[in-house]
């Protein structure tokens, strides 16, 4: 594999910048909406139709669409055991929001797992993110 | 409740699984998206929709996301937590052994760092 080139890498990297704060952002919109619907357990999509009425439900829903998107993108341009650990930065993002936006207080066992994924996120971006062969360039 | 709520995280981590490695050996055969202008992006959508990987693995993601819904209305975001470290590991061994990708030392390391600070992010 050739040596991959900084405009390569600097575009993985805004992309999986839009990808884990979609992530976060959709997921905190939706489980938001979620809680104010009310429990849910059925195997019909028609009984999900009256979380959608809950605008925090749709937000999330249209954010994790782009977040979809984005994530498609990056996975046509690096590993999946690449894409994996380095947009686990999201659960870091998510307790420090937690700790310095809501003032929740993170355990000294959490500091320990921020770390610990910090630490698996700089591993994992060390590595080249792609060890396959590309496909031809698609042009629109 | 409680065996619901384990059965939905079997689910979510089995569902997950599947959708990102599908995605993954669908997008790889499509060929890289070279920016994220309108333009690129809508071309890579309407091939998507030619794509039989990618739209199985949207299908196993919706499947899985339809089982975090229920999942979020009867239990906190955290309880979700276990079902995503299982999917660090077992994504990571379908990527070497399905997609063939070259995962070394330094990416296992990663993803058991990843998977393990995800389940002490719980307490």
């Amino acid at each position: 594999m050739p040596a991959e080139s900084s405009s390569h890498k600097r575009r993985n990297q805004w992309l999986i910048l839009l990808v884990v704060v979609t992530n976060v952002i959709g997921n905190v919109a939706l489980g938001h909406g979620m809680r104010q619907t009310g429990a849910i357990i059925s195997a019909s999509p028609l009984d999900y139709l009256h979380a959608f009425t809950n605008p925090w439900t749709v937000a999330g829903v249209v954010i994790l669409a782009i977040w979809m998107i984005s994530n498609l993108a990056l996975l046509s341009r690096a590993d999946l055991s690449f894409v994996l650990p380095v947009t686990a930065s999201g659960y870091v993002l998510i307790a420090l929001l937690g700790q310095f936006g809501l003032g929740e207080r993170i355990s000294a066992i959490r500091w320990i797992g921020i770390i610990a994924i910090s630490m698996g996120v700089v591993l994992a971006e060390e590595t080249p993110s792609r060890t396959t062969p590309p496909q031809p360039e698609e042009q629109p | 409740m409680t065996g619901v709520r384990w059965a939905l995280v079997g689910i979510i981590a089995a569902a997950n699984t599947a959708g990102d490695v599908l995605n993954t050996a669908g997008m790889k055969r499509q060929g890289e998206v070279q920016d994220l202008s309108p333009r690129s992006v809508g071309h890579m959508i309407v091939r998507v929709f030619h794509n039989w990987y990618v739209l199985a693995g949207i299908g196993a993601l919706t499947v899985s996301f339809f089982a975090l819904l229920s999942l979020l209305s009867i239990a906190p975001v955290s309880f979700a937590i276990p079902a995503t470290a299982i999917s660090y590991a077992l994504e990571t061994f379908l990527a070497k052994h399905v997609l063939k990708e070259d995962v070394g030392a330094r990416r296992w390391a990663a993803a058991t760092l990843v998977a393990i600070g995800v389940v002490l992010l719980q307490w």
